[in-house]
């Protein structure tokens, strides 16, 4: 059995179909790679897997549960994050507590022992403190910790909106258009960071990527949508050059 | 200029980041509590207020400025927790019991107004909070076996432990600075654990917080509850202040003044609601002082500056009658609302931390560190 699968995913609005029985799988310890052109509803899937959307039909199972029915609070909780193409940070706290609400799936303390901060909630929130340094110290993030994100620049938003999603410590991580905005090096830092998650974290990656550069240095697989619909899945390379790709891309 | 060096997860959690805040803090306290022996009772009976309207100010925060759910009904949570105070008294329960069921009664009362507030934003959201503001003011007239409808309620004199504690006493001041200053400290913990931090995130971005775990239903209707049941508390001090109530007193023109309370004050820090409370509370002898000495004062003026007796005479009365007319006061609210929209939009305290930082970096300070950015890339949300 495959670590995450989709089967037939679909989601129409009326009748455009913005994802068309779409199934893929996705192994344990894997980098895969949505690419398409705009529309192909790369997105779409992405919003579907984290119950933003509810599916058309089709279902979705993530270590063998089928998680097609779960609400979307649950998502996080089973251990998958994401991270947004237009950057969904919360714009008016400190770096530091948005990470922090990325700790929010394992918080246990109760409201009442929060009201009157118990010890219990203290040593949670050092606990909590710790793992967020962690990821801090991964991602290079120590010149921000007590910024306010609205006034940081575009490409720290986005290395912030992955560090929120590391904090929560994910089994399997959504990367939607992770270099978007980035200039060359920092889609390179990028490109490294990826790497890293998948083998100091051991985390399973499925992103979403425009990149082509990216995409080869990264991916372990490719998939190619056009339309809601499949249209290749292999390495890389294989990917790019199948027919139907290149026609996608540059038009028949 | 202080630089905080931080050597201990401790340093982001304490409440206290140094030992300015300590000292500083220390001696507002030190000073709210010599306050009773110093002042006249009229500014006693004033400062009473404000620590009432404080502490709805800190509730009504929780809800709007940290949660970002607006709400133009906190007049009527005021008036549930008041009326069940009133209503309680009649059967000898004690102050500590009424008090503790008003909060509980108008927190749950608050969460049941949370669950169909769940599917609105915005301005609807204020809609819905006006019309059950309105449903809460309908009923207490007309449920008369309960409330005594319109004749109002009486509120007699608080007992407690086996003492009669007036309400223009000094311990009626204590209890109610008791109140303002625990409703700050558990609000200000819980905005430093996760509940504080999901209702911050709910705010900012529904969609993200949801993709990070937090059920959005589910801390929306604890806002809701959490405010309200602060609120409710604040109605017991309230009715006791008052020592009459009647549904007239729980209007939306109060609800408003909530509103000020915390957009004069500044919505994203408790002290806003502190400073707005004082704010509003001092809206009312400025008003007094319109009606009094402001024609006098305007006439003699203009006598001085040569107009004859009589067009004085004529000032007077156009000033005076200007200074009594209907609605200066709802007109002078809204005003005030509009400039502060405007032109401080971080409130008060805002204005203060703005003062501040002129002082700290003095001679280098920026005028455009708190301009406001304008966002040029207003990207599609998710909602």
């Amino acid at each position: 059995m495959s670590y995450f699968r989709a089967e037939n995913l679909s989601l129409h609005f009326g009748g455009l179909k913005a994802v068309d029985a779409v199934s893929f799988a996705v192994e344990k310890g894997e980098i895969l790679s949505i690419i398409g052109p705009n529309g192909a509803g790369k997105s779409s899937i992405f919003n579907l897997i984290s119950r933003i959307y509810p599916p058309t039909s089709g279902k979705i199972f993530f270590e063998d549960q089928d998680i097609t029915q779960q609400p979307a609070y649950d998502i996080a909780r089973l251990g998958i994050a994401r991270t947004f193409q237009n950057i969904e940070l919360f714009e008016n706290a400190t770096v530091l507590s948005n990470l922090l609400v990325g700790r929010h799936r394992h918080s246990t303390t109760q409201l009442w022992q929060e009201l009157l901060f118990l010890p219990s909630v203290r040593a949670g929130e050092k606990a909590h403190r710790r793992r967020v340094e962690q990821v801090i110290e991964f991602l290079d993030l120590e010149p921000y910790r007590d910024k306010l994100i609205s006034g940081l620049p575009y490409g720290v938003r986005k290395v912030i909106e992955l560090a929120r999603a590391l904090c929560s410590e994910p089994k399997l991580i959504l990367l939607d258009e992770p270099s978007s905005g980035l200039n060359v090096e920092e889609t390179d830092d990028m490109s490294f960071w990826i790497r890293d998650m998948k083998s100091e974290l051991g985390i399973t990656v499925l992103m979403v990527e425009h990149d082509m550069t990216l995409v080869n240095r990264v991916s372990d697989r490719v998939i190619a949508l056009n339309y809601g619909r499949v249209l290749a899945m292999g390495s890389p390379s294989e990917v790019q050059h199948h027919p139907d790709v290149v026609a996608a891309y540059l038009g028949a | 200029m202080r630089f905080l060096f931080k050597t201990d997860y401790e340093d982001d959690i304490r409440l206290f980041p140094h030992s300015g805040y300590v000292y500083s803090y220390g001696l507002l306290l030190a000073v709210l509590l010599i306050a009773p022996y110093v002042l006249s009772s009229y500014l006693m009976s004033q400062l009473v207020f404000v620590c009432i309207y404080a502490t709805v100010g800190v509730g009504l925060l929780i809800l709007t400025g940290f949660t970002g759910q607006a709400s133009l009904g906190h007049a009527a949570f005021l008036a549930i927790g008041a009326y069940t105070a009133a209503y309680l008294q009649q059967f000898n329960v004690p102050f500590p019991v009424y008090f503790l069921a008003a909060g509980l009664l108008t927190g749950v009362v608050g969460a049941l107004v949370g669950f169909p507030a769940l599917r609105l934003q915005g301005i609807y959201l204020v809609i819905a909070t006006i019309s059950f503001a309105f449903i809460v003011e309908e009923i207490m007239a007309r449920w008369e076996s309960v409330t005594n409808g319109n004749e109002g309620m009486r509120v007699k004199t608080m007992q407690l432990f086996g003492t009669t504690v007036s309400r223009d006493g000094p311990t009626f001041y204590y209890l109610c600075l008791a109140v303002l200053v625990l409703t700050i400290v558990g609000t200000l913990n819980l905005l430093r654990s996760p509940t504080g931090r999901a209702f911050v995130a709910i705010r900012d971005s529904e969609t993200a917080a949801r993709s990070m775990g937090i059920n959005v239903a589910l801390y929306k209707v604890k806002s809701f509850a959490i405010s309200a049941g602060i609120t409710g508390f604040a109605g017991v001090l309230f009715a006791h202040k008052l020592s009459f109530i009647s549904p007239e007193m729980f209007t939306l023109q109060l609800s408003i003044e909530f509103i000020i309370v915390i957009l004069i004050g500044g919505t994203f820090s408790l002290h806003g609601a502190v400073l707005g409370a004082i704010f509003l509370v001092m809206i009312d002898p400025f008003l007094t002082y319109l009606k009094d000495d402001m024609p006098g004062v305007i006439a003699g003026a203009a006598a001085t500056l040569g107009a004859g007796a009589e067009r004085a005479g004529h000032i007077q009365d156009a000033v005076a009658a200007f200074a009594s007319a209907n609605g200066l006061k709802g007109a002078i609210y809204g005003v005030i609302i509009v400039v502060f929209v405007l032109f401080e939009p971080l409130g008060l305290y805002g204005r203060w931390l703005k003062i501040k930082l002129f002082f700290q970096l003095f001679p280098l300070y920026k005028r455009a560190t708190f301009k406001r950015q304008k966002i040029y890339v207003k990207s599609e949300r998710n909602r």
